[in-house]
């Protein structure tokens, strides 16, 4: 892996010591809001811990009619969709028409921690997948989340909670995984903003001060109200800090289905967690392997991704030397100033010498956390808080992508997107946007209300969030999201539809996560051929493309769009977090013959799922098993009125320079292209005639690069499963699939 | 803080001994009747010296533990708490020194905790307990 910038280059920057233990509380008034909870319903039922990975039943909640019941999870769910992100697509596809809109009722909430999901012996095996009818996107979206409330879940006694229906009040759904009672409670008081509410609730359903490990809360904040970008906070108890933490089920605005549902938290309360509660066939083998890997992080983490003291911030300082940095909205790759948030800052700002995985076991430990941060703006002005991050995205997304280079003020803009229950990736891409149109004249200050959205105006960037989480002025528009923005900024008549359409990152309605695939092809499908639109889980070949070079030809990018959202897919079925995979490598990884895929990290997960599960199997039935989901997922787009070629049609800014300014910035490249690719010479070319022979260069070459990966997949060139791919992977026997695919030529 | 301490001067690698060290460690802590599942470890080297595997009580261990279930004692000494202990194995894996161990048999881990029982056994007098100032935790 490449260098990192080190504290030597900048010596003038001093480690940040301050006191972990210490930060505002809010538990004042505790006692007064659990009395004004009103049990609406009780329900008990047998807790039970899984076998082989499966309790072998699920659980499903009504929060309109107040109906809850069990349900058992059948040999067909196990054998085609094995859990996670399989099973919230099967049941989400039961539970909607293709008619739902993402406010109706019938629209679902699915959380699933996989078979996988709550071993404490591999490093990151605690997430839950999220997955829901998207109010970006209209499609369903999948959120992958840490924190303890899958894990436990599982523990209780269920594979996945399903939540549907819509409640008239403001509700908690309490699940006691110890004691077999469901209780489903009005709570009136409680504010919404999920660093105080997780607290408060932590403390609340806590039976004593070491009870708290024990509970996890889901929630969101005041933003998720009043915007389609709202995510859901999954919380855990930090001992050592004496705090609740947060991560997030980010992408595709869940929270503000929660929100609209009306649901205030979800709280469960687990049993005390042991090393064999998934009770594994083979748990020798699975303790093996996880010492295995920890040994691993020992030894290399230190000397490549430094994942264990900086997080996925450790790459900030690497993409802006590629070139790769989302700066001022994707216009350019690199930023003079990113010094200032480089990882060696966030080395020395988050608190070392402590733990921080987001589930047992994870020695990777990349959820790191900065103590003492003092609020600046905004109704927690003056609070002390600890902030979870900045990871990459949010340093790039809310950072370099907005031209803000000020640490503490990231880490403001973390901490209240974090609280308000919205996501960093999209709110950073949606601010960029809206501070390019300020630079271009489609916004000006009258237009915004007075905001003054200038790059690396982090008061004003600030002041529109909080405009967001009170529900009005300009940030209630931008909490649309970029593609209602670009179609309202268009009606207004306030700007170029053309260049506003070329600007605005977004595909399928979802903002483009923080990677700039300009001169990336690969990338660029990584980003528009995905299932539920931009977001790097899918397919990060970034790093390998351009850092790397290790997809040189057009037929590599293709496979790569092939075998990488295959591969990626299967951690959403179990309960695998996809970054102790390729955040680390083993010391003669490049010896392998594909040392892209890390072969002993691919044989470890194999090794592990045969064990829990007592049936052996191969990376073959590895790739089966996920394009089965996935070709579901692109079948139940297909059902949304969604998923043809038509919606992997990528903004240009995505693949090339919109504006003279970054044709410019980058004239070499684009002129040697011009002349070895294209075959013209420009020095005969206007700057207009150059900019129209790239585009279209570029634009061609995406298209082949579809035709390529749709083949690869087993599509027709309009993005349709063909009939005959659905039989091989045998989803022929839901006739639903078969009829769609036939109806869209397949 | 206390030490366990070894005088290879003295120690023979179980040359006219029977790793009694290993022995009353494996009986009389973990009441095993195994030697290999004692907490320290007196390797035969080929040329003919010897290597100990030793817990310092450095403390790595209580940084990385996820479920804070490893604290120094009132002596020092990093112990275990196998009611917190979630049976992660990262302090296995964190161990420079290879002497945080398992038993298959058992799901949580065990270590040394300076307890001395090894000194007594040692028919050459090559293990000691010591007093030394404890380390500081380290970033790792």
């Amino acid at each position: 892996m490449s260098s990192h910038t080190t504290e030597t280059d900048y010596p003038k920057f001093q480690r940040c010591e301050v006191d972990f233990t210490q930060r505002t509380e809010y538990l004042d008034g505790l006692e007064a809001m659990k009395a004004a909870h009103k049990v609406l319903k009780e329900w008990t039922f047998k807790p039970s811990l899984p076998q082989q990975g499966y309790t072998n039943r699920t659980l499903y909640l009504n929060v309109g009619t107040l109906e809850v019941k069990e349900k058992a999870v059948t040999q067909q769910m196990k054998d085609m969709f094995i859990g996670g992100r399989g099973f919230g697509m099967w049941y989400l596809w039961n539970a909607i028409t293709p008619k739902t809109k993402w406010n109706d009722p019938e629209n679902e909430i699915i959380i699933t921690p996989g078979p996988i999901s709550g071993i404490t012996q591999y490093p990151g095996s605690g997430k839950s997948l999220v997955v829901a009818l998207s109010p970006e996107t209209e499609i369903p979206i999948d959120s992958n989340v840490g924190g303890y409330f899958g894990p436990l879940l599982k523990f209780s006694g269920y594979d996945s909670l399903e939540i549907q229906g819509k409640a008239e009040q403001d509700l908690i759904v309490f699940i006691d995984g110890q004691k077999g009672l469901l209780r489903i409670e009005e709570a009136p008081a409680e504010p919404l903003d999920s660093h105080v509410l997780a607290e408060i609730l932590t403390r609340m359903y806590a039976e004593n001060d070491a009870d708290r490990v024990n509970i996890s809360v889901v929630s969101s904040g005041a933003a998720a109200e009043h915007s389609l970008i709202g995510m859901l906070n999954f919380s855990w108890f930090d001992k050592r800090r004496g705090c609740i933490r947060l991560k997030q089920a980010g992408r595709g605005g869940i929270g503000t289905i929660f929100r609209n549902k009306k649901i205030k938290a979800l709280v469960i309360r687990g049993p005390e967690v042991k090393g064999d509660m998934n009770h594994p066939v083979d748990q020798e083998t699975i303790a093996k392997t996880g010492i295995k890997l920890h040994q691993e992080l020992r030894s290399n983490d230190p000397v490549q991704c430094l994942m264990r003291r900086n997080g996925t911030a450790h790459i900030i300082e690497i993409m802006d030397a590629y070139d790769l940095l989302p700066t001022h909205n994707f216009q350019y790759g690199s930023h003079p100033e990113v010094h200032k948030i480089a990882s060696y800052v966030w080395d020395q700002r988050c608190t070392q010498r402590t733990t921080d995985g987001c589930w047992y076991g994870c020695s990777m430990a990349c959820a790191k956390g900065a103590d003492g941060v003092v609020l600046q703006t905004g109704p927690y002005k003056g609070h002390r808080v600890t902030v979870d991050g900045p990871e990459y995205e949010n340093a790039a997304g809310l950072g370099s992508n907005c031209g803000v280079f000020d640490p503490e003020f990231l880490l403001e803009l973390n901490f209240y997107c974090d609280t308000y229950g919205i996501c960093t990736i999209t709110y950073g891409t949606l601010c960029a946007f809206v501070m390019e149109c300020y630079q271009r004249g489609i916004l000006n200050k009258e237009r915004t209300g007075g905001l003054e959205m200038t790059w690396g105006n982090a008061l004003d960037d600030l002041a529109m969030m909080h405009q967001m989480a009170q529900g009005e002025g300009f940030g209630k528009i931008a909490g649309l999201g970029v593609k209602r923005m670009k179609a309202l900024f268009i009606a207004n008549g306030w700007g170029d539809a053309a260049l506003i359409n070329d600007i605005g990152m977004e595909n399928k309605g979802l903002e483009y996560s923080q990677y700039m695939s300009k001169e990336s092809l690969a990338q660029q499908g990584g980003y528009a051929l995905t299932n539920k639109g931009p977001q790097h889980d899918e397919a990060w070949l970034i790093f390998m493309d351009m850092v790397n070079k290790q997809l040189p030809t057009f037929e590599d990018k293709a496979e790569a769009l092939y075998y990488f959202p295959l591969w990626r897919t299967w951690f959403g079925l179990y309960g695998w977090c996809k970054l102790p995979w390729n955040d680390v490598a083993p010391s003669d990884n490049a010896k392998t013959a594909e040392p892209t895929k890390i072969p002993e990290h691919v044989q470890n997960y194999l090794d592990i799922v045969s064990a829990m599960t007592g049936k052996k199997i191969t990376s073959e039935d590895m790739l089966r098993q996920s394009a089965r989901v996935y070709n579901f997922q692109r079948i139940f787009n297909i059902r949304m009125g969604k998923g043809l070629r038509l919606h992997d049609h990528a903004p240009y800014r995505s693949q090339g320079p919109v504006t003279k300014e970054e044709y410019e910035s980058r004239i070499e490249r684009y002129e040697k292209e011009l002349r070895d690719q294209v075959g013209v010479d420009p020095t005969t070319m206007s700057l207009e005639e150059k900019m129209a022979a790239t585009r279209k260069y570029r634009i061609d070459r995406y298209e082949k690069l579809v035709d390529a990966v749709y083949t690869r997949r087993g599509w027709t060139l309009d993005g349709v499963p063909t009939q005959a791919r659905i039989q091989e992977l045998g989803l022929d026997i839901f006739p639903e699939l078969v009829e769609i695919v036939k109806a869209h030529g397949g | 803080m206390r030490q366990l301490r070894i005088d290879m001067g003295k120690c023979d690698a179980g040359r006219t001994c029977q790793h009694e060290c290993e022995e009353a460690c494996a009986i009389k802590v973990f009441k095993l009747d195994s030697p290999e599942h004692a907490a320290l470890h007196i390797r035969e080297l080929a040329d003919g010296t010897g290597q100990a595997i030793l817990c310092d009580q450095c403390g790595d261990c209580v940084v990385v533990c996820p479920a804070d279930a490893l604290r120094r004692n009132k002596m020092g000494a990093v112990v275990l708490d196998k009611e917190l202990c979630v049976g992660c194995y990262t302090c296995i894996g964190f161990c420079e020194k290879g002497i945080f161990e398992r038993n298959p048999e058992w799901l949580v881990p065990f270590k040394c905790i300076s307890c001395g029982i090894c000194v007594k056994a040692c028919p050459h007098a090559a293990l000691e307990i010591v007093d030394v100032p404890q380390p500081e935790y380290r970033i790792i």
